[in-house]
């Protein structure tokens, strides 16, 4: 059985339309990569499912149970969570602070404050600091340190290189590998397609709000990838 | 000598019972962003509860506390989660004309069942004992008391922001009520909290209140007014520095009463004008 699957999946902004019928499934422990160009649908799908979206009930399915319109709140306690794009930390809190309201969940599991702080040691050292006086890459780590602190069975990545420089990207991304380790399925929503062919398992490709390109990121050919992004022969 | 001596330690005294007025209009504020125009009228309705329960059971006003604050408390929570929540978003408008119509609300309410009458609660000779500080130099322990008072309930507030679970999740809705929510956090229950902690301060407030001077029905903006210039004078976020608005407050209307009774309240306004003319963000504004 699917981790998590969507069934003809609609989402909406008041009356504009921004997801049109997104069939994606993803099984524990997988990497998929989501891309597209901007406007696409992207972060659209994950805030639907988060639940910072309405969405119908049977069109999103989590362990085979439909959550599709859950309030955000209980679904992290379910398991899903959510490294936001931007990182979104909360500015007037410390690091180790930050990491802990992430455990608000009360959800146990692998993840710790300690084993975060071994995945990214660079984060002990700043445990006291303000979040928002770190580095770029350093308050990524934070992100999704404190996405982990919610032993997530569903980790939910919004375009974690934004804005970093490519050696700091490499450093985030080499946690990913201990993440899915512990059986957590990831989504990671990317810009640099050469990132997603490294670390995803299978790519979906949105355009318009439309799965437009799916299959397995090996043997995938970026003449395919660049075809589907844009829309047309490139 | 002596004189100007008391009339700033009397003022002074007086910062307490402001900086009890201002700590839950600013906690509200700084968590959800929400000014709550009927403040002064929670205030208000905190001492007129107190009056019913002396009025059915004759018990010592200060006693009521114990009864009030919890009852405030469960109040501004139930108003929150009912009402509140519903007018918060990216429009400021509504939670305003909300809170100015609670205030229309309590205000009426309190005259229907209380006349408009000037009311005090009867807490017998304890507002009168006095301590000698010097030759001349009279301190009522009442006042003082309220002082001390308002600054346990600011400490221990920052305590509970600042060492629990809970302040944390407090803090962080105030930063992000949006993200807070992916942490598995109940931002509509944080913000009752939010509320519930401002009317326990404000029950508080109103009794001790209406222990010291009178109050009526209609006295809620005028609170409300100080508590604002209180805030705005130490500097928004900063609790401590609320403490001090209110007692530079109480200072500068103890001056303008010395000059001419008229002139107190109107002194406090010009103390607060000159302050916010020169330090638009506060005295001591919040760092980061």
């Amino acid at each position: 059985m699917s981790l998590l699957e969507t069934k003809k999946l609609d989402a909406f902004y008041g009356d504009f339309q921004a997801l049109f019928g997104i069939d994606m499934h993803i099984a524990r422990a997988e990497v998929i990569g989501l891309i597209g160009a901007n406007g696409a649908g992207k972060t659209t799908l994950l805030r639907a499912l988060t639940g910072l979206l309405p969405a119908v009930s049977h069109s999103i399915l989590f362990g085979g149970q439909p959550i599709g319109g859950s309030r955000a709140e209980a679904l992290v306690k379910r398991g899903i969570a959510m490294v936001p794009e931007g990182r979104k930390l909360f500015a007037s809190l410390s690091v180790e602070e930050n990491l802990k309201l992430g455990a608000a969940t009360g959800r146990h599991g692998v993840w710790t404050l300690d084993r975060v702080y071994g995945l990214f040691p660079v984060l002990a050292e700043k445990r006291t600091a303000y979040a928002t006086t770190l580095s770029g890459g350093q308050q990524q780590m934070v992100a999704i340190g404190r996405a982990l602190m919610s032993n997530p069975t569903l980790l939910l990545c919004d375009e974690i290189s934004l804005g970093l420089a490519p050696v700091v990207v490499a450093d985030v991304y080499r946690a990913l590998p201990a993440i899915r380790a512990a059986g957590t399925g990831i989504i990671v929503v990317e810009q640099d397609i050469g990132q997603v062919l490294r670390v995803a398992d299978r790519l979906y490709c949105l355009r318009e709000g439309r799965v437009v390109l799916q299959g397995p990121a090996q043997g995938m050919n970026r003449q395919e990838i660049a075809a589907a992004y844009f829309g047309a022969a490139a | 000598m002596i004189g100007a001596l008391d009339i700033v330690v009397q003022g002074l005294l007086v910062g307490g019972f402001y900086a009890l007025f201002a700590t839950g209009l600013s906690l509200i504020f700084g968590v959800m962003r929400l000014v709550n125009l009927a403040h002064g009228d929670v205030i208000v309705l905190g001492a007129f509860a107190a009056l019913f329960l002396v009025q059915q059971t004759g018990v010592q006003p200060l006693l009521c506390v114990v009864l009030v604050v919890p009852l405030m408390a469960g109040l501004g929570y139930l108003l929150q989660r009912a009402i509140l929540n519903r007018t918060l978003g990216a429009n400021i408008l509504p939670p305003l004309l909300v809170t100015f119509g609670l205030s229309i609300v309590i205000q009426n309410g309190l005259l229907l069942g209380f006349s408009a009458d000037s009311q005090k609660l009867p807490m017998g000779h304890l507002t009168i004992v006095s301590v000698s500080l010097l030759p001349g130099l009279n301190v009522g322990l009442y006042p003082l008391g309220v002082l001390i008072l308002a600054a346990l309930v600011i400490g221990g507030l920052q305590m509970f922001l600042y060492r629990t679970a809970l302040g944390t999740a407090l803090r962080g809705t105030s930063d992000d009520p949006v993200t807070i929510r992916l942490m598995g956090i109940d931002n509509r229950h944080i913000f009752g909290i939010a509320t519930a902690l401002s009317f326990a301060v404000a029950g508080l407030a109103g009794v001790l209140m209406g222990g010291y001077g009178n109050f009526s029905p209609a006295a809620g903006p005028q609170n409300l007014l100080f508590g604002f210039e209180a805030i705005i004078i130490g500097g928004l976020g900063n609790l401590w520095g609320t403490l001090l608005g209110g007692m530079i407050l109480g200072v500068a209307q103890a001056i303008g009463a010395d000059i001419d009774p008229g002139y107190q309240v109107l002194a406090g306004h010009i103390a607060f004008l000159a302050i916010l003319l020169a330090a638009p963000r506060g005295l001591f504004p919040r760092m980061a």
